[in-house]
């Protein structure tokens, strides 16, 4: 199946009903997206899908066709919200991270603490009682301001 | 300049946002086997057949037969009652008595195995439970004496319930066979050396040929700390058997369902004060939950009960406490480690003395406060380190109590408050008896930290090299840390208890003291390149001065403690009776924080998870079975279930602690659950159980 992931046009072999989460991991080798609770619940495991979070253990691979994918490793290691999450203590124990910062890339560029809090309330944290990840967060949204990569965005005629 | 007392870039900061951290799940072995685990689904009886209905081939089958001769079927801890498979006997639901592995996760899955049973009549209730895992007995003064020059008695009883670590990734590890017939293990973990010692007693093997290495933790909170052991004796059963890789990851259904929780308690305090406000005796019976084995349960008791009188002066004293066998999974460490359950107690108990007084709590709370020259519970001096008054005045002041207090009267907000300590380090003489050693040793740029404690998200790598660099006084960035491995750390003890800043740090820094001196005015890198590498290891030594009788319960219970005070504002919804906690007020002292924001990040979400056992975290319970084991139904706060915090920290530096740090890791886990609850109070709702859920809510305000 044919998909672009994290910038580039790739072809992948997996089962249709293979959780996309499974088929990130496995098939295509990027263990940043995490496994929490295979249930939809605790977001780790959030991938951008055509520029919106999705849980990608809810999603089976045969929806992956003709989208945009984007998961922690098409952000490289230097984005401006990688490096608050590092400054602020954003990230404790790391396994929320990758999907917390996905979803925070999709927040109102300008975000105020109560938009970062609705917008990641389908993000768990249980090491810091999120104070930390606000700070990270707003750390950008009050310097450049939050906003998708070029990468994560639906292509122009892409179906979803 | 220094960096302690700065925050610098984390250690672990770049792999954790790149998503490049390597936890358990991320890694693979080539011919690596899947890896599950066949549970026991009644909580009392005997396995009395098991049928395999599957196609066997392609599958490595273990049950207890295959632990080797050398061996023994224990979990090696404190009491050695645990076994690692079920023989025959089965004492609570979720109990491992068989294991398979299978290179094909999908057919591994799909395999059907029955079990068959002669049930017997469990024990479910603790109050009911007449099998004692522990009991401890602290006295003071004479309890007549003292309720004999009592104005007033009041009783109360208050209980907690189960709560579940929710750490977001899950318990797992690798086991990989060596040819020289050792084992290798990978694995989510806090405490390296309590595995390496439950593998080698399990398989009999001699202690090199074991070599537990850690992966990235993804948080632990205690629930890392013993359960491990279990989960590596299974894995490395199975690799031995098939000496092929093994990975033995649980999913969320299945830690939730099989592993640890929070001891459930119920306290009962009768008390005596004088008019003023003065308390005279104070009468505490703690019970604790243990479940079906004894693994951590008596040194939760110990810490609970040590800690049941909250940090109040009184000079007639009784605590009484058991943790009793149930037909329960066993109940674990968890951040706090009994403290959160008998602290939610005494400070219920002081808002409803002031309540039987007419008195403000902050008043009664400063009039009994501990301070300077006052003793504790277990005869224990307080020495210029005890900050109780400084935190309450703190939290006073900052969170508007006075104002608030009047302002909420008569609506549906209310405000309350807990003062809270918490004992920095192993118990009694439990660090002298762990007698833990730290190496440092020279690089090519630098210097290397050689501990076994873990990572766990908290910080350990960064603030323990931010310690050496400036005992040094060299560069952080030149301060490598190892990771956990026992084939080349020392065992610096577990990393647990509030210890591993202020007991692991301290070694470290005078291993650091040590190594510069011996470096002749060189660098440690131009001594390394030049003269060959160097390294020192230190054991622990108790501060100046700490005496304890373990057999008494009399002394010094920790060599320090930290100090704290909540404030919580609570709105009553009286359509849903849900409560919401709108602001927490957390003040906190811990001598120093060696990195502000690592410190900030424990205080907060400690607080958090604090605001969780409070309110919504309940594990139900239904023939000894969690029945809401998943996300969906067991919740966690949610940013929308978090309060906004003001957190303050106050510097009172401890002088036998790295550059005056004292503990932080748990003292956060203490204070939420009584604030919010004695919040409830003040708006009039008379809750005495956490979680304080809108069925318990409702009828308090119906009662």
């Amino acid at each position: 199946m044919r998909f672009r992931l994290n910038g580039a046009e790739i072809d992948v072999e997996a089962p249709p009903m293979k959780r996309l989460l499974d088929v990130l991991r496995e098939e295509c080798g990027l263990t940043g997206t995490k496994e929490g609770c295979g249930e939809g619940e605790c977001g780790a495991c959030t991938v951008l899908m055509d520029g919106v979070p999705v849980c990608s253990c809810l999603v089976p691979f045969a929806q992956a066709g003709a989208t945009t994918l984007f998961t922690i490793e098409g952000l490289g290691g230097t984005h401006e919200l990688q490096e608050a999450f590092a400054i602020e203590g954003g990230a404790q124990c790391g396994i929320c991270t990758p999907g917390m910062i996905l979803a925070a890339l999709c927040l109102p560029p300008r975000a105020t603490r109560e938009q970062i809090r609705v917008g990641l309330a389908g993000n768990l944290c249980r090491c810091t009682g999120y104070e930390a990840i606000y700070r990270s967060i707003r750390r950008v949204a009050d310097a450049g301001g939050l906003s998708l990569p070029a990468a994560a965005r639906p292509s122009t005629g892409s179906q979803s | 300049m220094g960096v302690v007392g700065t925050s610098v870039p984390r250690k672990d900061a770049a792999e954790k946002v790149s998503g490049r951290a390597r936890y358990v799940d991320d890694m693979t072995f080539p011919g690596m086997l899947h890896a599950r685990t066949i549970r026991s689904t009644i909580p009392s009886g005997h396995v009395s057949s098991v049928r395999h209905e599957y196609d066997p081939v392609g599958f490595t089958v273990v049950d207890w037969r295959d632990i080797p001769a050398a061996g023994r079927n224990i979990i090696d801890l404190i009491v050695h009652d645990q076994p690692c498979l079920v023989e025959s006997e089965v004492r609570h639901v979720g109990e491992a008595v068989l294991l398979l592995a299978h290179e094909d996760r999908e057919r591994l899955l799909q395999a059907t195995v029955t079990l068959q049973y002669d049930r017997t009549d469990p024990v479910l209730d603790a109050e009911r439970s007449t099998q004692v895992h522990k009991q401890l007995l602290i006295e003071k003064g004479s309890l007549t004496r003292g309720f004999a020059q009592a104005d007033l008695i009041l009783e109360g009883e208050y209980r907690t319930g189960h709560q579940e670590h929710v750490y977001i990734e899950t318990n797992g590890c690798i086991a990989v066979p060596e040819p020289t017939g050792g084992i290798t293990l990978y694995g989510s973990l806090q405490c390296p050396y309590y595995v390496h010692k439950a593998l080698v007693t399990l398989l009999g093997l001699p202690s090199h040929l074991v070599r537990v290495i850690q992966t990235e933790p993804g948080g632990g909170f205690g629930g890392k700390e013993e359960y491990p052991s279990l989960i590596a004796g299974h894995a490395a059963l199975l690799a031995l058997k098939s000496q092929r890789p093994v990975k033995l990851v649980y999913d969320r259904a299945e830690d939730m369902w099989a592993t640890t929780k929070r001891h459930p308690s119920v306290v009962k305090h009768r008390t005596g004060v004088k008019r003023d406000g003065r308390i005279v005796a104070m009468d505490i019976d703690v019970l604790l939950d243990g479940g079906a084995y004894v693994t951590l349960s008596p040194v939760v008791l110990s810490r609970g009960c040590i800690h049941a009188a909250g940090p109040y002066r009184c000079a007639n004293t009784r605590i009484d406490g058991r943790a009793v066998f149930t037909n329960t999974n066993p109940n674990g460490a968890f951040r706090g480690f009994g403290a959160p359950q008998t602290q939610f107690a005494m400070e219920l108990q002081i808002d409803r003395i002031a309540a039987a007084l007419g008195m403000d709590p902050a008043r009664l709370r400063a009039k009994n406060a501990l301070r300077p020259g006052d003793t504790t519970a277990t005869g224990q001096v307080m020495g210029d380190d005890c900050s109780a008054e400084l935190v309450l005045k703190e939290a006073v002041k900052r969170s508007g109590w006075r104002r608030k207090r009047a302002a909420f009267a008569g609506t549906d907000r209310g405000i309350g408050m807990a003062l809270f300590y918490h004992g920095s380090g192993f118990t009694g003489a439990g660090e002298v008896r762990l007698a833990s050693e730290c190496t440092l040793e020279t690089t090519e740029r630098g210097v290397r930290i050689l501990t076994a404690s873990a990572e766990i998200g908290q910080g350990t790598r960064t603030m323990h090299a931010q310690i050496v660099a400036d005992a040094m006084e060299m560069s952080y960035d030149d301060v490598d840390v190892a990771i956990p491995d026992t084939a080349i750390v020392p065992d610096s003890g577990p990393t647990v208890a509030s210890r591993t800043c202020m007991v692991v740090g301290r070694i470290l820094e005078r291993c650091a003291q040590e190594l510069k001196a011996q470096l002749s005015g060189l660098s440690a890198g131009e001594y390394h390149r030049t003269k060959g590498p160097l390294r020192v290891t230190k054991r622990y030594e108790p501060p100046p001065g700490i005496v304890w009788d373990d057999e008494t319960y009399r002394g010094d219970a920790y060599a320090t403690y930290s100090w704290a005070c909540d404030v919580a504002e609570v709105e009553l919804d009286r359509d849903t009776y849900e409560v919401r906690t709108t602001k927490m007020t957390v003040v906190h002292e811990f001598g120093r924080a060696i990195h502000p924001v690592l410190a900030l990040g424990q205080v907060e979400g400690g607080t958090a998870q604090g605001v969780g056992f409070a309110l919504i975290e309940h594990v139900v319970m239904k023939d000894g079975a969690m029945v809401n084991a998943q996300l969906t139904n067991y919740t966690i706060p949610t940013t929308l279930d978090t309060p906004l915090m003001d957190t303050v920290i106050v510097d009172n530096p401890y002088p036998h602690g790295p550059y005056g740090a004292k503990g932080v890791g748990e003292i956060p886990m203490d204070g939420p659950a009584p604030a919010i609850v004695n919040a409830m109070y003040h708006l009039g709702v008379d809750v005495h159980e956490v979680p304080a859920l809108p069925e318990r809510v409702m009828a308090a305000v119906l009662a």
